[in-house]
């Protein structure tokens, strides 16, 4: 139970704080974790702009912003499946299921607006059978979305083979490509903003959120204190399958077209902007503004490096590293304040091997990859 | 608390710093170019690059090789976003999505930068021309130039292995080397069979040793699929029939070297990714100097590779064509690497 949120003192007694008693002024919300990343992301953007003169440039962030809103919509509902202990590996096949479903009606002649419908209701149901198979069955979450996330894609498979659906009409293309009118705000980052402060809401100030942290805590006492444990979890993994058909409309308006691999792989990057926003991946703590201000850390970092031409390995490499360091670092700090346990020897051994390793590994990366990574 | 959380704000600023900073050397030549592969780390790009480098020295232009990680349209779109950031002169892509790519060329494009693609094309509206490496009918009627100039002069027997039947482009190819057949230069050319291994190499193999059986003095297998070839040229090896049945079709040069070397295939065609990398960077700036807007008729000089004419068609829109397939034998195998 690594809790990045709070590094030392007497907020760390862990995250059962966050279950019992959330009700604090609504800044001191803001934890530390909350700040570091906001430091960051100046960090990010005074770099990039002393190194690249085309970083601070209103179009190009605009341009760049919509890139990553398909993951954001998808982090939302992954944010409240993870402080509740579980997690959803299936969002980005689930997202191409309902994609390619989309295509292949508007290709066999369907209006697009009711092959859209059609898909958010697929996707739904796709959420809820996780759902039911996670709640009612009693299966583990991993297992059961891993399951799902062989089993969606390959219906996209099916429906589209490798044929691809084009020629979306312009009024749908808007959801993906458009700007809010008079403006150089995106669309999808209208609707993601929107959302966000939707799910924020939910999260932090309903009863439903509460009960969330309760479950992610401790299900078993949730499950005694009358928490409807099952059903909430089914309503989650319902919203996450309703909030990936809604990111493959997105990203499929995005493309202009839908193929049957559209979104892949995309899981692992929306679960770790949730990690690294604080979600605590074990369950029971965790901000919305937290995943919300990682999405745009990562998103910045990410164009800034390719402003700088910097290869998309060495990208993975420094998203990577931080996603590590945001675990490792609170640890850390506890240790030196002196306020925390103290640090086995054994512990700083594997410290200090990590490091080895790791800066051994980048070493080796850099020298064998060198020619043809930077040019 | 206050100072520990600056200090660690400062250590990841020293750190994002120190890869920034090792990585960021941008180039300031008057017009830059960018190379955009499928993905990186793949040789076949490895060697457009080469080409792509050598053009850029003869124009004194600088080309950059960039790709994303994964052979992934999102990740693509997301570097062409920052090349267009960057208002680079020009980029010829090899898309991983044909229509997934349209908008972000139609930006591009939108903001005054050329966008070309080569090797597997952009949608007609997200570019301004395709760089075209062969046409159906060249990849026919090559393949039967080899197998005659592999069966000598007195001609003989020859056998196609193909990989299934109902591959559209390779029964193209066939029907192309049937008419091609028909060519008096061609006469003592005996097509005896053509054979299907279903681009499965165990299959291949096998359909290749039952040719050997059936037609006792069969003198040249074609195998237009790169599966059927390399399992050819092990079946002729297997068998001892080097010098005496000749492989020869579509292949890859890492597959081939060693046919190529003890004679079981002394020559097989493709087209050359090098020359596709030269070409496209010549004709980026073409377009990004003005000599050239991309419309069909238009007349440009490539370099080593003489003069081009822009064409266009149904298929491909306005297209470029490379040139006839490039054959590699025991000559100049050893300068390829993919």
């Amino acid at each position: 139970m690594t809790v990045p949120s709070s590094p030392d003192d007497e907020t760390s007694s862990k995250s059962l704080i966050n279950a019992t008693a959330p009700p604090r002024p609504f800044l001191a919300r803001f934890q530390r974790w909350e700040w570091m990343l906001v430091g960051l992301i100046l960090v990010v953007v005074a770099l990039n702009s002393a190194l690249s003169p085309y970083f601070l440039n209103a179009l190009n962030l605009s341009r760049t912003s919509s890139d990553f809103m398909e993951m954001g919509i998808m982090m939302l509902a992954m944010v409240f499946i993870i402080i509740t202990g579980g997690i959803d590996l299936s969002v980005a096949s689930n997202l191409g299921m309902c994609a390619s479903f989309m295509g292949w009606l508007f290709m066999a002649g369907v209006n697009i607006w009711i092959a859209a419908l059609a898909a958010l209701a697929l996707g739904t149901f796709a959420g809820f059978v996780n759902g039911t198979l996670v709640a009612r069955m009693k299966l583990p979450p991993l297992v059961v979305t891993l399951g799902t996330y062989a089993f969606y894609r390959g219906v996209a498979y099916v429906l589209l083979g490798d044929q691809a659906a084009r020629g979306y009409p312009e009024a749908f293309t808007y959801i993906g490509q458009g700007r809010l009118p008079g403006t150089l705000i995106p669309f999808s980052v209208a609707l993601f903003g929107a959302l966000a402060v939707l799910f924020g809401l939910v999260l932090h100030k309903t009863t439903l959120g509460r009960y969330l942290f309760a479950i992610g805590n401790n299900e078993d006492a949730s499950v005694y204190s009358g928490v409807p444990v099952a059903r909430i979890k089914i309503i989650i993994y319902t919203v996450s399958g309703f909030m990936a058909a809604l990111a493959g409309l997105v990203l499929a308006a995005r493309f202009g077209s839908t193929r049957p691999d559209i979104g892949n792989g995309l899981e692992l990057s929306v679960i770790t902007a949730a990690v690294l926003g604080g979600v605590d991946i074990n369950g029971g703590a965790g901000t919305m503004g937290g995943a919300v201000l990682s999405l745009f850390l990562i998103g910045l970092l990410r164009f800034g490096m390719g402003l700088l031409n910097i290869q998309g390995q060495v990208q993975g490499v420094v998203i990577g590293l931080l996603l590590i360091l945001s675990i490792l670092l609170p640890n850390v700090a506890r240790t030196f304040s002196g306020s925390g346990r103290k640090l086995h020897r054994q512990t700083v051994w594997g410290i200090i091997a990590f490091v080895v390793v790791f800066t051994a590994f980048v070493a080796f990366f850099f020298w064998s990859r060198a020619p043809l990574l930077i040019k | 608390m206050k100072r520990r959380m600056l200090y660690m704000v400062l250590a990841l600023a020293m750190m994002l710093s120190l890869v920034l900073s090792g990585c960021g050397k941008k180039d300031t030549g008057p017009l830059t170019f960018v190379l955009v592969p499928k993905n990186l780390g793949n040789p076949y790009f490895d060697t457009a690059n080469n080409g792509a480098q050598e053009a850029a020295k003869e124009l004194g232009v600088t080309v950059t090789y960039q790709g994303s990680a994964a052979a992934d349209a999102t990740q693509q779109i997301q570097l062409i976003n920052s090349l267009i950031a960057q208002k680079v002169s020009g980029m010829a892509i090899s898309a991983n999505d044909s229509d997934a790519l349209v908008p972000t060329g139609k930006d591009a494009i939108k903001a005054g930068i050329p966008v070309v693609s080569f090797d597997s094309a952009i949608g007609k509206d997200g570019r301004v021309l395709h760089i075209n490496q062969a046409v159906l009918h060249d990849i026919g009627a090559i393949q039967i130039k080899m197998a005659s100039e592999l069966a000598g002069a007195d001609g003989g027997k020859i056998a196609i292995l193909s990989a299934t039947s109902t591959a559209p482009n390779q029964n193209a190819w066939i029907e192309v080397m049937k008419e091609e057949l028909k060519k008096p230069e061609y006469a003592k050319l005996e097509l005896v069979d053509v054979v299907y291994g279903d681009d499965d190499d165990t299959k291949s193999y096998n359909e290749a040793q039952a040719l050997f059986k059936k037609y006792p003095d069969l003198e040249v297998i074609i195998a237009p699929t790169t599966v059927g070839i390399a399992a050819s040229g092990r079946a002729v090896t297997d068998a001892g029939l080097i010098g005496k049945v000749f492989v020869t079709g579509l292949g890859t040069p890492n597959q081939m070297r060693e046919y190529v070397k003890n004679g079981a295939s002394p020559q097989f065609a493709l087209w050359n990714p090098g020359d596709l990398g030269y070409l496209s960077i010549h004709v980026l700036n073409a377009l990004a100097t003005g000599q050239i807007k991309g419309v069909a008729g238009e007349k440009f000089t490539a370099g080593r590779l003489g003069e081009y004419t822009i064409q266009e068609d149904a298929d491909l829109g306005v297209n470029v064509l490379l040139g006839l397939p490039f054959i590699y034998n025991g000559d100049n195998i050893d300068q390829f690497n993919w």
